[in-house]
């Protein structure tokens, strides 16, 4: 057993921790502020190669097993979450492409993912099926060359900036979740358009949009894997997309603390650093034990998923643990930093804002604790 | 054309140095990088070859074994080959003697051109380069903020008190970078993965012919006697009180105090 860092690991954490501090960090709050998605920041990050670490080298991309991106993706949660997590969706959807996609599909798409000219979004979510994704009510039914899509899709990562959209939609059959196949859309599909943006309280400089689909006919070599095959598609990626929800958590939860901790050495009240009460020495040991366990639970969970272990569980307990310690570990940076930490010149009430959604998407942390206990029951 | 750039690793500027109980400086915990002005020297050199289509950019660093991670660097953000004169238990040092060793290692490498940056970041003597020059017989300009390459020769913009210095220079020569030379570009994940591939030669100072003593304590001309820590700075004191008030009272205390007036 072996808790070292590879040498070309260290390497890439350094470089993209200088990537965020230079690039990604000064930006973060105007960013949020004015609810702007930087496409250049996202080609910026494509030339390193952050667009193509779930694409395999003949497709033009460095193909990093789970754990390596979980590091990478928590270094650029510290400067900025909204940023990591349209990335980490980025990633996943080249990933089920690689993963599932056929040889015609992969070269047409993953050399263009990976340089960043297509961004990629995963669609699942609709207005009656969030938590029960199985319930979802958008359709595809096949006609002569093409399947034609009708329904639509919300709070979608990246919606309207996106190019290649992978849509999880029913196809009919008899069992609920068989009924259900993925397909791949590229933006500017007749019949494909883009619904309201949504207003949101944090994670701003990641559009969230609907998709609607009107009689939408795509080519029928778009769909992903088999017919049937679509729910297993989209467990696939939550699975390896909830390790990057819960690397991003502790990334969020590390600039928490390190700008608490920086700030109760400056603050001084009756007489001394508020860091010399004791009060506040306890909440900052607490939450870096929280960050050191989650972070342990994280790398772990992807360790077992990267030796294809069964890790569904694991998965599943490391981002609700990581989501859930980001919110305490926020708020209580907040609260650190009293009425500083409430106010927009320092990051945290950002921060803060940000880790609420992390306990929600991909799965919330309710559905989390349903699997761990499904896996514990034997149900 | 064959680029050579001599490399020193040093710690990140961010790192809290602290000394050990025998009065060194404490390596646990320390982040070692490129020292920033090489690096401005690693990516000149990348952006020659580039400008040429051609050519070979070889990284040479004298240090300890842990100098390799950072040649790995050089060679993840573009470099072709990487040298490490291993120094690893080497004691007493100066700059005289690392030049030694710099000079020695370089009969190993062929090159056109040297580039090196300034200075270091820890010590900033900014004179090993110069001595190496020295040692080769060849040119030197240094604190570069712009290199051009003609046939031969090149013209080097340097930086003086008051304005610049335009000099031409025959080759080979060695220059030595100052901010402004070329802003580093960021290794890409590809380059880090391929950095492990690019050849590194290693030597041992047995290797280079060279008497650990005579480029350790017993040859350097500087003595380090002791190192201390900057005594640090005492909180500040705020007067309060309405200003016409607090004004008399700093004066009483510059006076009385800190005894300035
Ligand atoms: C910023 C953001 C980005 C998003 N990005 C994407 C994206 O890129 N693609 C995409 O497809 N979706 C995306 N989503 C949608 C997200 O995945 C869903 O919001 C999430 O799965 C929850 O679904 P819901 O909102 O419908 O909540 P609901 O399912 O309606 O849940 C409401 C509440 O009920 C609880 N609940 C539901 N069922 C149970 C149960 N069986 N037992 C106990 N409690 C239960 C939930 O935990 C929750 O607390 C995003 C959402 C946000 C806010």
């Amino acid at each position: 057993m072996d808790f070292e860092l590879t040498q070309e690991q260290e390497a890439m954490k350094r470089m993209v921790k200088q990537f965020t501090r230079l690039e990604i960090a000064p930006y973060a709050a105007e960013w949020d502020e004015k609810g702007e998605f930087s496409r250049a920041t996202f080609n910026y990050m494509s030339e390193l190669g952050l667009a193509g670490m779930s694409i395999p080298e003949e497709y033009g991309g460095t193909e990093l097993d789970n754990l390596t991106i979980a590091l990478v993706l928590e270094e650029i949660a510290q400067g900025c979450a909204a940023t990591a997590t349209y990335l980490a969706v980025h990633n996943m959807v080249a990933g089920v492409i690689h993963k599932f996609g056929t040889v015609e599909q992969k070269l047409k798409w993953l050399p263009v993912m990976g340089s960043g000219k297509k961004l990629g979004a995963f669609c699942l979510t609709e207005p009656n099926a969030g938590s029960d994704a199985a319930g979802i009510q958008t359709t595809a039914r096949a006609e002569g060359d093409y399947y034609v899509i009708n329904g639509s899709k919300i709070y979608i990562t990246s919606g309207g900036e996106a190019e290649v959209y992978v849509v999880v939609v029913k196809t009919g059959g008899k069992k609920k979740s068989a009924a259900i196949s993925t397909f791949i859309v590229e933006k500017g599909t007749p019949g494909f358009t883009f619904g309201k943006t949504e207003r949101k309280m944090g994670l701003n400089a990641s559009p969230n949009r609907e998709l609607v689909f009107q009689d939408c006919r795509i080519p029928k070599e778009n769909i992903l894997g088999s017919p049937g095959q679509g729910f297993k598609i989209a467990m696939t990626a939550l699975e390896s997309g909830r390790i990057n929800i819960g690397s991003i958590a502790v990334g969020l939860a590390q600039a928490a603390l390190d700008t608490a901790v920086q700030y109760a050495k400056e603050r001084r009240q009756f007489g001394r650093p508020i860091a010399g009460f004791q009060g506040i020495q306890f909440m900052m040991a607490d939450m870096a034990t929280d960050i050191e366990a989650a972070r342990g639970l994280v790398q772990r969970a992807a360790f077992l998923l990267d030796r294809r272990k069964y890790a569904r569980t694991m998965v599943a307990m490391a981002k609700k643990f990581a989501t859930d310690a980001a919110m305490r570990i926020t708020t209580d940076a907040v609260q650190i930093m009293g009425g500083c930490g409430y106010i927009k010149e320092y990051p945290v009430e950002r921060y803060m804002r940000a880790a609420k959604v992390l306990q929600i998407l991909e799965g919330t942390n309710q559905i989390q604790r349903l699997i761990i206990a499904k896996d514990l029951l034997g149900w | 054309m064959k680029i050579l750039v001599l490399m020193k690793q040093t710690f990140d500027t961010e790192t809290k140095i602290s000394l050990d109980a025998n009065g060194k400086i404490d390596e646990a915990g320390v982040n070692f990088v490129v020292n920033p002005y090489c690096e401005f020297a690693v990516e000149e050199a990348l952006r020659i070859k580039e400008r040429l289509g051609a050519g070979e950019v070889t990284v040479l660093s004298v240090g300890p074994e842990r100098a390799e991670t950072s040649i790995r660097q050089c060679l993840a953000m573009g470099a072709d080959k990487g040298v490490l004169v291993n120094t690893g238990g080497l004691e007493g040092g100066d700059e005289f003697t690392t030049a030694q060793i710099v000079a020695k290692a370089i009969e190993k490498v062929e090159y056109d051109i040297i580039l090196a940056g300034f200075q270091a970041v820890d010590d900033g003597s900014a004179q090993v380069a110069p001595r190496v020059a020295e040692l080769l017989g060849i040119p030197q300009v240094t604190v570069i903020t712009k290199l051009e390459l003609e046939d031969g020769k090149a013209i080097a913009t340097r930086e003086i008190d008051d304005g610049v210095e335009i000099i031409e220079v025959a080759l080979p020569a060695i220059f030595t970078a100052q901010q402004g030379l070329a802003e580093p570009r960021y290794p890409s994940m590809k380059g880090i993965m391929q950095a492990k591939k690019k050849p590194m030669e290693r030597y041992s100072l047995a290797d280079l012919g060279l008497d650990a003593g005579l480029v350790g304590t017993d040859g350097a001309k500087v003595k380090i006697v002791e190192l201390s820590l900057p005594t640090p700075r005492k909180g500040g004191k705020i007067v309060e009180g309405e200003p016409a008030e607090a004004a008399q009272k700093v004066v009483q205390l510059l006076r009385s105090e800190a005894k300035v007036i």
